[in-house]
């Protein structure tokens, strides 16, 4: 017992003569950063970390001005453990702000950590639609750097409508996350005049579609995918091998380039929406797909991104707020208020602390880019829809009047 | 003069009395995680029970532990009950329904015994997540559900101190129940049943009833765990239910020692140490976890209060080590 006081008076003292000589050089800022590095998700993990040291070693691990002392901690991948975590970096680490998570869920669970110690949280890639609609007052603290599920999905509905699409199948995998991207696709796609006539939800990490491929309506034109992980290997694998001819169109994860490099030949030309690719053509992403592939081995998923850019945001607020940090309540507003030339193109944030940002329609092609002397898979972007935003062109009251997109909503009307 | 076991006890006591005293005077992230700890040792004395004391390998408790949160999540969110005073209902509720549902599951399990009530169980528990993934509209399907702050009835449990020691207050008396059930006539029935099933039935015993109260009991416990792990997160989700909780439980229990209810907090209490504590300080924190497994298979079949056993009592209690240690070669 004695001795644990005295480790921590020496600590105490440590500490508090250690804070006394950094505030006479530059103000710290203390970031948190939750993200699984362990589990079944650990290498998305590692394109999350990656992508916020990126930018802090590119910038002499300064952000505004400011000194950054960036601590990881691992969320395992459970909600339970992310809320332990963020717990921890407030209480323990005395952080500014903490940010990550990866799962919806692991949102879910982290935000009414904000609001119960009053610390800033930044989500970076965890995606729920309500954490930034329906549930949006209980989370004063809250802002996303990342997206909503349903924003991509909307100008996909859209484009698919204009390629001429009238009747699709919509195959997701079965939990919140496919729901609202399944959902805002069917809501765009059959406002414009298509037709969902069936929907399919295999469970989440279903690896043999074999059951479900026989079952999907011959009379559709071209079928919605949405798969995560490990899903998005197979599924088009095990549909182009069971012959099927016609397009697949998927949602983001379906397709992006942390599945991608691992995925045949057969994937080319589908075509899938998100907020980035990797693949953009602007000096920006290219000296970033550049700088990423050379420090880690590997092209950059939007997981990197985001966190990337959540960096440069957070750089530019501090440097707005003159390299001192103004308390979570100004900090947000300062984030809200600026607009950021970002890797993924310009952002600027809604009202609803939800960045509104150009989403990109990107097909799967395979060429050489950005000088890299070998033929890869890339998500070429063909069409980009500038400055959509979560409510897409409904208006917020419009679309806050219907419920959260579910298993159940929208309704399949034309099912049989 | 004082036996031995009341030496045992007042050593628990004492270390119950310098965990309630030191805690609340270190870090609040120590606070935090002696809570989570001590509301999951609840779980695992209830495994426990089954595991060591009736020779149940239960790998379903997670599905009473579930019910209990998701019960305490949904009334406060959806009726904001439980909240003030009716906190106390909501814990009486919740050692209720896990109760209700061991004892409806029990009929399907106790009919089973060592690798089948196993796999019944396992399956039993899988039900239970399946029905909180998929049933969107009461649970909140994966995204789970987010509490709106703790009870308060005249004491704030938002403070996290005073949620330590409301906490510690269950697990002290789920403790001193548990131990109470199992020396009780009753318990030594279960033990009887633990050593040899057929000869108690010969003595006229009826064993598929002890087995299913025993049962129904550890689904009660589990039920005030969830209730006291819900306010603890301010979560609950699938993850709550899954799979790897009820699995963990049993882990505990094994690398603690089964049988002695004080073995399934240690092993608890190491278990989550490592995995919450040491892995904010390394990387390669499951090595240690699984190193810490592995040696306790290999080394220390009766787990870590095995050690006890075997420096403090090799001779005086030759009989009943031997009789342990076939219990924990068994398979299960």
């Amino acid at each position: 017992m004695t001795n644990k006081l005295q480790t921590t008076l020496l600590g105490g003292c440590l500490a508090f003569g250690l804070g006394l000589t950094a505030q006479a050089y530059a103000e710290e800022l203390r970031i948190g950063f939750v993200a699984p590095t362990t589990g079944i998700f650990a290498q998305v993990g590692k394109d999350m970390v990656d992508g916020f040291q990126l930018y802090l070693d590119q910038h002499g691990n300064k952000l505004g001005g400011a000194d950054v002392k960036f601590i990881v901690e691992d969320e395992q991948g459970k909600p339970d453990t992310a809320v332990t975590k963020a717990k921890k970096l407030v209480l323990q680490d005395h952080v500014q702000m903490f940010i990550g998570g990866l799962l919806a869920s692991s949102g879910y669970a982290m935000a009414p950590v904000s609001t119960q110690e009053k610390t800033l949280y930044i989500s970076s890639v965890p995606a729920a639609d309500d954490l930034t609609q329906r549930q949006l007052d209980k989370y004063p603290y809250f802002i996303r750097t990342g997206w909503s599920s349903s924003q991509p999905s909307h100008p996909l509905g859209q484009w698919a409508c204009d390629q001429g699409y009238k009747k699709m199948v919509s195959i997701a995998a079965d939990y919140a996350f496919g729901y609202e991207v399944a959902g805002g696709f069917q809501k765009a796609f059959e406002d414009c005049g298509g037709k969902i006539i069936q929907k399919i939800w295999p469970p989440l990490g279903t690896k043999d579609f074999g059951p479900y491929i026989p079952t999907i309506r011959q009379d559709a034109d071209a079928i919605f995918s949405l798969m995560v992980g490990p899903m998005s290997l197979q599924f088009p694998k095990q549909l182009r091998g069971a012959g099927y001819k016609k397009p697949i169109i998927g949602g983001g994860t379906s397709y992006d380039e942390f599945a991608l490099p691992f995925m045949g030949d057969e994937v080319i030309g589908d075509v899938s929406a998100l907020h980035y690719s990797a693949a953009i053509q602007t000096p920006k992403n290219e000296a970033f797909v550049k700088a990423y592939r050379a420090k880690y081995g590997k092209v950059p998923s939007y997981y990197s991104e985001n966190n990337y850019t959540t960096a440069q945001w957070i750089d530019e607020a501090m440097q707005k707020a003159g390299g001192k940090w103004p308390g979570p309540e100004q900090f947000i507003k300062i984030m809200q208020g600026m607009k950021i030339d970002a890797v993924r193109g310009p952002v600027s944030m809604d009202a609803e602390r939800n960045p509104v940002q150009s989403i990109y329609i990107k097909k799967v092609e395979k060429k050489e880019m950005f000088g890299y002397d070998k033929p890869e898979l890339w998500n070429t972007i063909i069409k980009t829809y500038p400055n959509v935003s979560q409510f897409w062109t409904y208006g917020k009251d419009k679309f806050l009047a219907q419920p959260v997109y579910s298993r159940d909503f929208p309704p399949c009307k034309y099912c049989e | 003069m004082i036996s031995g076991q009341q030496i045992k006890i007042l050593i628990v006591i004492a270390a119950l009395a310098a965990l309630a005293l030191i805690v609340p005077h270190s870090g609040s992230f120590v606070i935090l995680l002696a809570t989570r700890a001590m509301a999951f040792a609840i779980l695992a004395m209830s495994v426990d029970l089954l595991l060591g004391f009736t020779g149940l390998s239960s790998m379903g408790q997670a599905a009473y532990f579930g019910v209990g949160a998701y019960l305490t999540a949904v009334l406060a969110t959806k009726l904001h009950f439980g909240l003030g005073w009716d906190f106390w209902l909501v814990v009486i509720m919740g050692i209720l329904i896990g109760a209700a549902l061991a004892a409806f599951f029990g009929l399907f399990a106790i009919r089973a015994g060592g690798v089948y009530f196993l796999m019944i169980t396992l399956a039993l528990g899988q039900c239970v997540w399946g029905l909180a993934y998929r049933w969107n509209s009461l649970t909140g399907g994966d995204n789970g559900i987010n509490l709106n702050g703790r009870p308060n009835f005249g004491l704030d449990l938002g403070n996290e101190v005073t949620f330590f020691y409301l906490v510690f207050a269950f697990f002290a008396v789920s403790m001193a129940l548990m131990y109470l059930l199992v020396r009780s006539p009753f318990g030594q029935s279960l033990a009887g049943i633990r050593e040899r099933e057929l000869r108690m039935q010969i003595l006229g015993y009826n064993t598929w009833l002890h087995k299913y109260i025993a049962f129904i009991i550890a689904g009660g416990f589990g039920g005030l765990a969830g209730v006291l792990w819900a306010h603890t997160n301010g979560h609950v989700s699938p993850e709550t239910v899954v799979l790897t909780t009820s699995v963990d439980s049993l882990l505990m229990v094994v690398l603690g020692g089964a049988g002695t209810l004080v073995g399934a907090t240690i092993g608890t209490a190491i278990v989550f140490g490592l995995r919450e504590y040491l892995s904010t300080l390394v990387p390669w924190w499951q090595y240690v976890l699984g190193g810490v497994y592995v040696l306790t298979i290999l080394y220390l079949p009766m787990g870590l209060m095995g050690i006890l056993t075997h420096i403090g009592q090799r001779f005086e209690f030759k009989s009943k080590s031997e009789r342990m240690k076939k219990l924990a070669t068994k398979p299960s």
